[in-house]
């Protein structure tokens, strides 16, 4: 059963994705997960709030089916195609017991974040919320995400795409490297 | 049928981050601690492709379904907001551990935590509508 729950190498992994990015433009559209935020707001009524989201969302419907199907994906790969354990560096699993995740290399998410029992942890909560609503400014900021930029600017050879992925890394370096140590 | 066409695109997509582990937080953290190849492995290796293969779609003008054109348009150049943009959405990716695709997926998957996360990226996003005519593009 092992070769079904394992996870997927990378050059497997990789190609794939960009698999899904090419089936997406044959059938006309394009691979960008973030521009689901916005016609989300559109969908709930945000254009009254701002003229950003006066759009015909419905147009986007595709985009909101393909993250119905993510979800899915993910039942079904969590359920039946994985042992949900992430095997990851063993150097990187000393760090993060000593910031307190003590269940680094034995899930798949931390537990010590993503528990239903650590959301009574006020720091967890700021977490997933400031987390979150960086995640959703800034893509928006940038005009796209990982999917967007990272994968389908960069293919097309966007030069924006690449100034937005250096200052995804800068973020995210900044983010473990300096502000971890400080709230861990 | 177009509606399938796009759910089944969907659940290939999420059972690759999944199963990719692109949507584990901890690969997330070990690629900013640069503990190993494995995220830069699928980033790199979609892209090689990636480029290809939109080289070749370029060169022989292939078409989309239907004959149209496939949505390749260049992006409007400049800087700050790719750069400003980018940098606070690393900082959220880094601190969530995820990014907007994989959220969905770890949604299916039976992280309930991470609905609070989606549904703060909403709200990120709305708050982008409201101020994005004050910051610098």
């Amino acid at each position: 059963m092992e070769w079904i729950t394992n996870p997927w190498p990378w050059y497997v992994s990789g190609p794939l994705i960009a698999l899904v990015m090419f089936l997406l433009l044959f059938v006309g559209k394009q691979f960008g997960m973030s521009s689901n935020l916005r016609t989300l707001c559109s969908a709930t009524g945000a254009g009254r709030a701002a003229e950003f989201f006066r759009f015909d969302w419905k147009k986007e419907r595709w985009n909101l089916i393909v993250i119905v199907g993510a979800a899915i994906g993910g039942f079904l790969a969590s359920h039946y195609l994985s042992d949900n354990t992430v095997v990851i560096a063993d150097d990187v699993v000393v760090k993060l017991q000593g910031y307190g995740i003590e269940s680094a290399g034995k899930a798949y998410l931390p537990t010590e974040i993503f528990s239903i029992a650590a959301l009574s942890s006020p720091k967890v909560l700021a977490i997933l919320i400031i987390g979150g609503f960086l995640v959703g400014f800034g893509a928006r900021y940038a005009g796209g995400c990982t999917s967007g930029h990272a994968i389908s600017g960069l293919s097309n050879l966007q030069l924006p795409s690449l100034i937005a992925v250096i200052g995804f890394f800068i973020g995210g370096l900044v983010m473990i490297h300096l502000i971890y140590p400080l709230i861990f | 049928m177009k509606t399938l066409v796009y759910l089944v695109i969907g659940i290939f997509f999420g059972i690759i981050m999944y199963k990719s582990e692109a949507a584990s937080w901890f690969r997330i953290y070990e690629m900013f601690e640069f503990g190993s190849f494995h995220m830069y492995g699928i980033m790199g290796s979609a892209l090689i492709i990636g480029v290809l293969g939109v080289q070749i779609i370029k060169r022989f003008k292939i078409k989309a379904i239907g004959g149209h054109e496939m949505s390749l348009k260049p992006k409007k150049m400049g800087f700050s907001r790719y750069m400003l943009g980018g940098i606070i959405f690393g900082l959220g990716w880094a601190l969530a551990g995820a990014c907007p695709g994989p959220m969905y997926v770890l949604t299916g998957a039976g992280y309930i935590s991470i609905m609070i996360v989606v549904v703060a990226a909403i709200a990120g996003t709305f708050v982008y509508g409201l101020v994005k005519d004050k910051l610098p593009h």
